[in-house]
């Protein structure tokens, strides 16, 4: 099991590009923190989600 | 006023240690719209002493209902107008401007200073500039925003932590491509919780 965004999750067996994907986010407004650091977008597609990780995905809106 | 007297009044308000922390601090403002404008005014305020300030863009009319411009700089580069208002405000405050629309290529830019505004209007370029920092830049502390569209209460307004060293002020959800257009003061809160965030982090301060 995963916590993304607080939720627990059992999602360990997809990638984080995956995962977005999937639940609709927009991946150019995006950032993603995995267990403290923001995970670098060109590890999206090559990390998968690990047993007890604690995700943040922060999807921006416009505006300033 | 001579450069004493500026700093002395900003010590007797701040204290001493705090106004060695804060004219010491060099703070980067991308992007000088809603947010940007009020960002840098409350941090030349403060006693911040190097701004940077980023912005491609010429002040125009539409731009009075919520950014810190005035009539008379009209047409000017928003960077060379608020160089020009922080003057007024903090005369010895050192200003750099940067003419340029921040991209990954000239993202170097920013090295100067130790922490980062992302005070820019559009989403794409907003997660741009936070996940190119976090990844070039990780020693630095990024103050983004998110949310701060519309005629809502204030109060979701809020500063959100994420992992070390990003924090992202506002309410997260409401988009001025949904709401149509943004109100002056819904702004400026987002605006003040950013400019609120870094003096803290100057401060030592890290928890939000």
């Amino acid at each position: 099991m995963v916590k993304i965004n607080g939720k627990e999750l059992n999602v360990t067996d997809q990638t984080v590009a995956q995962y977005l994907t999937e639940s609709g986010y927009d991946l150019k407004r995006v950032a993603v923190e995995i267990n403290g650091d923001i995970l670098p977008k060109s590890q999206y597609e090559s990390t998968l989600f690990q047993d007890g990780d604690s995700i943040e995905i922060v999807s921006f809106v416009g505006g300033g | 006023m001579t450069r004493e007297e500026w700093y002395n009044t900003l010590q007797q308000r701040n204290g001493a240690d705090l106004q060695q922390k804060f004219s010491s601090s060099c703070v980067t403002v991308c992007g000088l719209g809603g947010l940007g404008s009020n960002v840098a005014i409350s941090l030349a305020r403060a006693g911040v002493g190097t701004i940077h300030l980023i912005d491609f863009d010429k002040v125009d009319a539409s731009n009075l209902h919520r950014q810190q411009y005035a009539v008379s700089q009209l047409g000017m580069c928003k960077t060379e107008a608020m160089k020009q208002t922080l003057a007024e405000i903090a005369p010895y405050c050192e200003v750099v401007t940067h003419t340029v629309k921040l991209t990954e290529e000239n993202l170097s830019i920013i090295a100067d200073c130790d922490i980062v505004c992302e005070c820019f209007d559009n989403a794409e370029c907003k997660a741009m500039l936070v996940n190119e920092v976090a990844e070039r830049y990780p020693e630095k502390y990024m103050v983004a925003a998110s949310g701060m569209s519309g005629m809502y209460t204030g109060n979701t307004i809020l500063t959100k932590k994420l992992g070390k060293r990003l924090y992202i002020c506002g309410d997260g959800a409401n988009d001025v491509a949904d709401d149509g257009t943004l109100f002056a003061p819904r702004v400026m809160l987002c605006a003040a919780h950013q400019a609120n965030t870094v003096l803290r982090i100057i401060a030592g301060k890290l928890e939000v």
